[in-house]
């Protein structure tokens, strides 16, 4: 009975997606307008790296850190940290690659918020949209990576843009999540509380649900970029610049020294990043 | 004045409505009625009216439908059918923009658990309702500045709601709803989640702040001895339904059902039954009619050995007992009229409104009876050891005041 599973012919799921990546493509004019909306984001970020000196921009970081978290207990360490790691990289040469490689993930990570934090409200605010959404965060977090990479070089070209792409696919997931869930933990007696004293739908979602989710939303930020800094490698094989492009080539030429050296810029940025945006999320006084 | 009439109100959870209502009307119980629909009754045919200004107690033990019904006025839950008049207006059948306009203006919520925004200062939580309506930050600031300052909170206007105790948090909650300027606020156990001692002072607060604002209250509780306390009237449910609505004597004298009854059992009554409900007539003689052999004739007639002195518009002046009367009688035989001489001034008294367990502390004191003046000192009657106790045993309170 169950060998009818080999007996009939095998199920042209492969075939499907073909044609559907194949239908895909000739909206040519859709995608070449998303991808010129990618490559300016990213432009502009990667401009602003370029213009500012990069002494001034080891300043300019710690800086920034300290404004984000004085109020919520910085460490020191972190800045030392900050200013050590950044000059080991202006050292050993990666500069612009870093500056690349974070231009990608800012750019997946701030169109996976854009993008991410709405559908979560909407999840939230719907038992129907959540149930449909969930396995689709399920499927796009556990399809490996790579997967990504063959329809993104079909509909997007080659270069960075389709690793923002691939990228904003596997970190979206954990934002739209932590949105929904962050929304649904609200007390029931605060949404009460809202609803009582006449507040509309838009109302207590930007004054008591969100506010208070904030929390859960910033931990989906910290993952979501963190996913994103993941992809960079991965990404370096459809020819998007930057460390990951370090890495990728040093495993090709079997180079063991640079390979490690930009892996450990690579390092040096996630612990940054997931500082900075861990710290948000750890508010005091909420 | 009526200010809310619920019609009829009906709640039914989880659908079946039809069904529901021909089992209901078939008599059939609650637990049948779920274990053949799956639906459960949250309140049915609730039919009560709130007056203008009073404070409108609602109990019955948890599960009783009461926070269900409490919810229906505002619509936090939409009754299955009946209606809610608000002013005239019927509640349940307003749109959306309507009922939003309601919530805003004019009835406003006090919630057990408090319900205050944790990531809003305490000032921006009193300041909620009137933001949510687009009153002007200056504005709504002041306002619920002011609401503070009424419940005793100046100068926490800048913390967050976590920082202050239990006793504390409440009257933020209190303040938003005071901020905004309802007529109606409805308190759905509001004083529930606090200590005993914080919860009488919330008590004594809200009453002296009704003395001064008068605004309909609906107030939801479990304590009785909280409802007997605050409540003008009190409404008892069971099982969904009102069992007995009333003034708070009214239920402890003639409780409606085995329920209440029960429910009253071990209220502190003497918390509730006053001086004026368990004092008995008191024999007096009139200072400038009656003299000694009056007085002596009407202790033996009535076989008391003391008499109340009082004027002739029945104003209290002491006391006479048989001793010092025979004496005066004795010592001047026919020479004497007047009783001045043995009058003793210090008769212990109290006022009709005076509930007994403030008696007690003065029956400790003095064995004599009190005597029970009105408000322009007039002798209404007097209170005897024996009718307290006889008060406190549940035994018929003496009514021939």
């Amino acid at each position: 009975m169950l060998n009818l599973a080999v007996k009939i012919a095998p199920l042209p799921i492969a075939q499907w997606i073909d044609d559907l990546v194949e239908w895909l493509t000739s909206l040519h004019a859709f995608f070449n307008f998303i991808t010129s909306c990618i490559a300016g984001i990213n432009g502009a970020i990667q401009w602003l790296f370029d213009v500012v000196p990069i002494p001034l921009m080891i300043v300019l970081v710690p800086a920034l850190t300290w404004l984000l978290l004085r109020k919520k207990g910085l460490h020191l360490s972190l800045i030392i940290f900050e200013v050590a790691g950044l000059l080991l990289i202006w050292n050993l040469g990666y500069w612009r690659d870093m500056t690349q490689t974070v231009a990608l993930v800012l750019t997946a990570s701030a169109i996976a918020l854009v993008l991410g934090i709405p559908l979560g409200v909407w999840m939230a605010k719907s038992d129907l949209v959540q149930a449909i959404v969930k396995p689709v965060l399920d499927f796009m977090q556990t399809m490996p990576a790579f997967v990504y990479l063959i329809p993104a070089v079909a509909l997007f070209g080659i270069g960075t843009v389709p690793g923002v792409i691939s990228a904003l696919i596997f970190a979206m997931p954990p934002v739209v999540r932590m949105t929904n869930l962050g929304i649904r933990e609200v007390p029931a007696d605060l949404i009460e509380a809202a609803d009582a004293y006449g507040s509309t739908a838009w109302q207590k979602l930007i004054k008591v649900q969100l506010p208070l989710a904030r929390k859960s939303v910033m931990a989906g930020v910290n993952q979501t970029m963190m996913l994103a800094l993941s992809m960079v490698v991965t990404a370096s094989m459809i020819g998007a610049m930057g460390l990951g492009e370090k890495v990728y080539f040093a495993v090709g030429r079997n180079d063991a020294g640079n390979g490690f050296t930009a892996g450990l810029a690579i390092v040096i940025i996630a612990i940054i990043l997931d500082r900075i945006t861990q710290a948000t999320s750890n508010h005091k006084e909420v | 004045m009526q200010k809310i009439e619920a019609r009829n109100l009906t709640k039914i959870f989880g659908g079946h409505v039809k069904q529901v209502r021909e089992m209901l009307a078939a008599g059939k119980s609650k637990k049948e009625i779920l274990r053949a629909t799956g639906a459960t009754i949250g309140v049915r045919d609730a039919n009560f009216s709130v007056e203008d200004g009073e404070i409108f107690v609602i109990m019955g033990l948890s599960g009783s439908g009461k926070s269900t019904l409490i919810r229906m006025l505002n619509r936090l839950i939409e009754p299955t059918s009946g209606s809610v008049l608000l002013d005239g207006e019927d509640i349940a059948k307003l749109g959306r923009d309507a009922l939003l306009r309601v919530r805003r203006e004019k009835i406003a919520m006090v919630f057990q658990n408090f319900a205050l925004f944790p990531n809003r200062t305490v000032l921006a939580n009193a300041a909620y309702g009137l933001e949510v309506r687009g009153e002007k930050p200056e504005v709504r600031n002041a306002r619920a500045q002011k609401a503070l300052n009424r419940v005793g909170l100046e100068g926490y206007e800048n913390e967050y709601p976590h920082q202050l105790s239990g006793g504390m948090q409440q009257r933020v909650g209190l303040a938003r709803a005071l901020a905004s300027d309802a007529d109606v606020l409805l308190m759905d156990e509001a004083f529930s989640a606090l200590d005993p001692l914080n919860r009488k002072d919330m008590q004594d607060e809200l009453l002296e702040l009704q003395a001064e604002l008068h605004k309909t209250i609906v107030f939801i509780s479990h304590d009785l001895n909280e409802a007997l306390r605050i409540g003008d009237h009190i409404m008892i449910m069971d099982d969904g339904a009102i069992v007995q609505c009333g003034t708070p004597e009214d239920i402890l004298t003639h409780p409606a059902t085995e329920y209440v009854a029960r429910f009253i059992e071990d209220v502190d009554r003497t918390r509730v039954i006053t001086a004026g409900s368990v004092m008995t007539r008191a024999y007096t003689v009139n200072i400038d009619s009656d003299g000694p052999y009056v007085a002596m004739r009407r202790m033996r007639a009535n076989q008391v050995s003391t008499l109340l002195v009082v004027n002739a518009d029945r104003q209290l002046l002491g006391m006479i007992d048989a001793r010092d009367t025979m004496k005066l009688i004795d010592e001047h035989r026919n020479d004497v009229q007047r009783l001045d001489s043995i009058v003793q001034t210090d008769v212990p008294t109290t006022t009709p409104s005076t509930p007994l367990n403030q008696l007690l502390a003065q029956f400790a004191q003095t064995a004599l009876p009190i005597a029970v003046l009105d408000e322009h000192e007039r002798l209404r009657g007097v209170v005897i050891r024996g009718a307290v106790f006889a008060a406190m045993a549940r035994r018929e309170v003496p009514s021939n005041a």
